[in-house]
């Protein structure tokens, strides 16, 4: 409920007597309102601190404890005040929440023992108000984090007890994904790391010139050559294991897609194609030359180890997060070396036997010079090619020495301010939706408020207290100008699902079709004006056919507990689909199959499961106070419910 | 220098809106209203605490106003109606209702005589104030009810149903079927319809 939204009930009012001429029926009486007592001050009393506020400030917020009559079981007769075993400094500022409409977040407590008081009073956390709200999500993220921390540092130890009844799959996974849950994982792990070491050095051992022994051959041959079926063994059983830990992996993926797609999986299928490929070319010279290359691609296995280390892939995700700002480093370098490049070029082109002999060629010199590292193997020899070659080593120390601090800390920044805003953006959306949950609460409590049949009696304000959900005066006066408005333009407020089915169902015959079947015969097909007020006048005429007809049926007191229920079962059937949103999901078929139960079996019962169904497995006070009064009348009546629903 | 007249106005322009909201308004004195209008010392005083509280700066402007509504009435858009009803309680037209305005009507829709009652719809209807209710108006009023509804209606809202509820208004209230409804057309028909007049005594009990 907004910020003294009661204040404006007022201006509400006024907005109804407008209506009042155009309505075409009666409007409906308003609410009787008990003794109101005018204004008055309150006391609360918080743990010796006496607070005194208007009964009308609290009265703004009604589903807060202290809004609601909640705050009944903290009063103390003898004092005549309210009295709460609470911190009061807290307590200052859930009052002054009720006084302006913000929630401050107080600089100086701990934050959960503020989150502890918000949930005492009723506060929801959303209500922090713009100003404190930054602060206490990160406070509270901080304090979230470390208990995360702390909880995973003991899990460490014990390790998460593995789901019963796992298939040999999700195990694999889990071993494959964390190797500390078992020694196996463990075993594993550490072998396939150290067959990627052997690999790797392997790859390198291969290549180093190796005397031999014997004779001092003018060529020294690589070891690779002397040792070829040493090193095609090694080769062959790593490659051998890598493929089988790939298959493994691919087994016991929960996604398959998913995981060939993944980086690591293209990494380790790199690492050893080669070696198949190796296997299946025939050797043919022309050929072995394009295999010898591939060899080449036998060095990433060493990218296997990011597996292992958690580091390397904080670096790669680095990377990666921070390539805009690397490519434009790599932008502005080559802009640079191909302005340099041609400067010297045509600087040099004088002389003979230059080794400048083109601009692509004089991109080396540029590259060497400006990073700095000057092999000497490309100089100038003019004199405006050594002004331009000194012009290019210096700006060449400006050009790479001074974004790279700035892309370090601009992608640090950077790398956080996304964090946040991709957090942000999150909190915003969550926040949104739950504003959004809060604004169709306001739209369902009507809604719920119509079906429970609250409208249509002004009587027996006993009977009705115990299945409807008692409301607030506030609320009361509401929902009764809501009614007015649905009496002025002679149409009902219903929510999305009843009003995608009513334009599903192509006339408005469709409908009635559904709502009960006693009523067979076809409605005035008139203009909707017309026919819509007409329709209400025939439901209660079955209403009463419906409770004549239960009253043949059944005993006396399930007629007395289905008129204490039910005082309009006009809009039942239409009840038991709205009832759909409003309860659990798994609800929907059930509802589904009440209406079909409702059209299969003669009408005395369609009242009975209808009146329950909505409440009895829905949650809430609404379910516990009608389950109450349903289980007062006849315990008859229960297995016939019960055995409706599990249609 | 475009930037820099650029910058000057809209510190102007932010100086201009403080300005304006921190212009307080008081109300004349409580005897005064109690006089102007139906409710007692009491009841001002609680009217008096709940405005300046939502309001400190002493009045309403239109926006708040329909942000209001728009609570109220969440389920349509209730910007249109609205926007008629600031224009009916701001008498004088100043844009903004103040607290005098605001318990002035509300004295006559809760406290007022039927004629009292009436007279004032009649001026909420007549939305260019000319003294007359023409069937364009009317439409717009009635679009605007219809608006409050939403979307999710039951029975679903057909394009005529507005123009069918405007028509069926128009056979009640034309007397002369000259195709506008006066004042005094208005207060006959009004006090003929049964269904009206026991209604007008709905929002009688409560504030």
């Amino acid at each position: 409920m907004a910020a003294g939204l009661a204040t404006w009930l007022p201006f509400a009012r006024a907005a109804a007597v407008g209506w009042l001429p155009l309505a075409q029926q009666p409007l409906p009486p308003a609410p009787g309102v008990k003794t109101s007592r005018g204004d008055e001050v309150l006391v609360v009393n918080v743990s010796g601190r006496r607070f005194e506020t208007w009964k009308n400030t609290l009265d703004r917020y009604p589903d807060t404890l202290l809004g609601s009559s909640e705050k009944e079981f903290f009063y103390d007769a003898d004092s005549g005040e309210y009295f709460f075993d609470r911190d009061p400094d807290m307590f200052r500022h859930v009052l002054n929440f009720y006084r302006t409409g913000r929630l401050h977040c107080p600089r100086q407590e701990c934050i959960q023992a503020f989150d502890e008081e918000l949930a005492f009073y009723g506060l929801v956390p959303e209500l922090v108000g713009d100003c404190c709200l930054e602060e206490y999500r990160d406070r509270k993220k901080e304090n979230a984090e470390r208990l995360a921390e702390d909880e995973e540092a003991e899990q460490a130890g014990d390790g998460p007890a593995l789901p019963a009844g796992s298939s040999l799959r999700q195990r694999l996974w889990r071993a494959f994904e964390n190797p500390h849950t078992s020694t196996a994982a463990l075993v594993f792990y550490y072998v396939t790391g150290f067959f990627i070491a052997v690999s790797v050095i392997a790859n390198v051992v291969e290549t180093i010139p190796c005397r031999g022994a014997a004779r001092r051959s003018s060529r020294e041959q690589p070891c690779g050559e002397r040792f070829p079926q040493a090193f095609f063994c090694m080769d062959t059983a790593c490659v051998l294991i890598f493929t089988g830990e790939y298959l493994l992996r691919l087994f016991a993926a929960p996604s398959r897609c998913r995981f060939l797609r993944s980086v690591m999986s293209l990494i380790d299928v790199v690492a050893i194609l080669p070696y198949y490929i190796g296997l299946l070319v025939p050797k043919n010279d022309d050929v072995s030359g394009a295999f010898v290359t591939l060899r080449v691609f036998r060095v990433f296995r060493i990218f296997k180890f990011s597996r292992h280390s958690q580091g390397l892939r904080i670096l790669g995700y680095t990377l990666k997060s921070c390539a805009s700002e690397l490519g434009f480093l790599l932008f502005s370098l080559t802009m640079a070396i191909i302005i340099f490049a041609t400067v010297m070029f045509y600087a040099e082109k004088g002389t003979n036997k230059t080794n400048f002999t083109s601009i692509p060629a004089a991109f080396w010199y540029t590259i060497v010079t400006m990073t700095t590292l000057g092999y000497g193997d490309m100089v100038p020899s003019t004199i405006a090619g050594k002004i331009f070659g000194s012009i290019c080593s210096l700006s060449g120390v400006l050009v790479i020495a001074l974004p790279v601090p700035v892309i370090v800390s601009n992608f640090s920044r950077i790398y956080h301010q996304n964090q946040r805003a991709d957090k942000r953006r999150a909190q915003q959306k969550v926040r949104l939706a739950r504003i959004r949950l809060a604004k169709s609460g306001t739209t369902n409590a009507f809604l719920q408020y119509k079906q429970n049949g609250g409208l249509e009696d002004s009587s027996s304000g006993e009977e009705q207290a115990l299945c409807v959900r008692t409301r607030s005066a506030f609320e009361q006066q509401h929902h009764h100008l809501l009614h007015c408005l649905e009496k002025t333009t002679c149409h009902e407020f219903t929510d999305e699902l009843t009003f995608s089915q009513a334009l599903g169902a192509v006339s408005p015959g469709g409908r009635t079709s559904r709502s009960t079947s006693v009523s067979s015969q076809p409605m005035g097909h008139g203009s909707l004006l017309s026919s819509c007020c007409p329709r209400r006048a025939k439901r209660r005429a079955i209403r009463l056919a419906n409770s004549a007809a239960s009253v043949s049926r059944g005993s006396m007191q399930e007629l007395d507990m289905l008129a204490g229920l039910r005082r309009s079962p006009a809009p039942q059937s239409r009840s038991s689909l709205n009832a759909k949103p409003h309860d659990s999901l798994d609800l929907n078929c059930d509802s589904r199959d009440f209406v079909a139960a409702i059209i299969s079996i003669p009408t005395p019962p369609a009242n009975t499961p209808d009146e329950s169904q909505p409440s009895s497995p829905g949650g809430g006070s609404r379910a516990g106070s009608t389950l109450r009064n349903s289980s007062l009348g006849t315990p008859c009546l229960f297995p016939e419910t019960v055995k409706i629903s599990s249609l | 220098d475009i930037a820099w007249w650029y910058y000057q106005y809209q510190r102007d322009k932010i100086e201009d809106e403080l300005e304006m909201t921190m212009v307080c308004h008081r109300p004349e004195g409580l005897e005064q209203l109690e006089a102007q209008t139906n409710f007692t010392k009491r009841e001002l005083q609680v009217l008096y605490r709940g405005f300046k509280n939502e309001c400190p700066s002493g009045v309403v402007n239109e926006d708040t106003f329909k942000q209001i509504y728009a609570q109220f009435f969440p389920h349509g858009d209730a910007s249109t109606y609205a926007h008629y009803l600031f224009n009916a309680f701001d008498t004088t037209q100043t844009g903004s209702v103040k607290f005098e305005d605001f318990v002035t009507a509300l004295s006559i829709l809760l406290r007022g005589t039927v004629h009292e009652k009436l007279r004032w719809t009649f001026n909420l209807y007549d939305i260019n104030k000319d003294g007359y209710i023409n069937k364009e108006e009317m439409m717009d009023i009635v679009k605007a009810i219809y608006d409050m509804m939403g979307k999710y209606t039951y029975p679903v809202l057909k394009e005529d149903t507005p123009r069918q509820h405007v028509d069926v208004f128009f056979q009640k209230m034309d007397k002369n079927k000259d195709g506008i409804v006066t004042l005094d057309e208005f207060l006959e028909s009004c006090q003929e319809d049964d269904n009206i007049m026991r209604s007008l005594q709905l929002f009688q009990n409560v504030m």
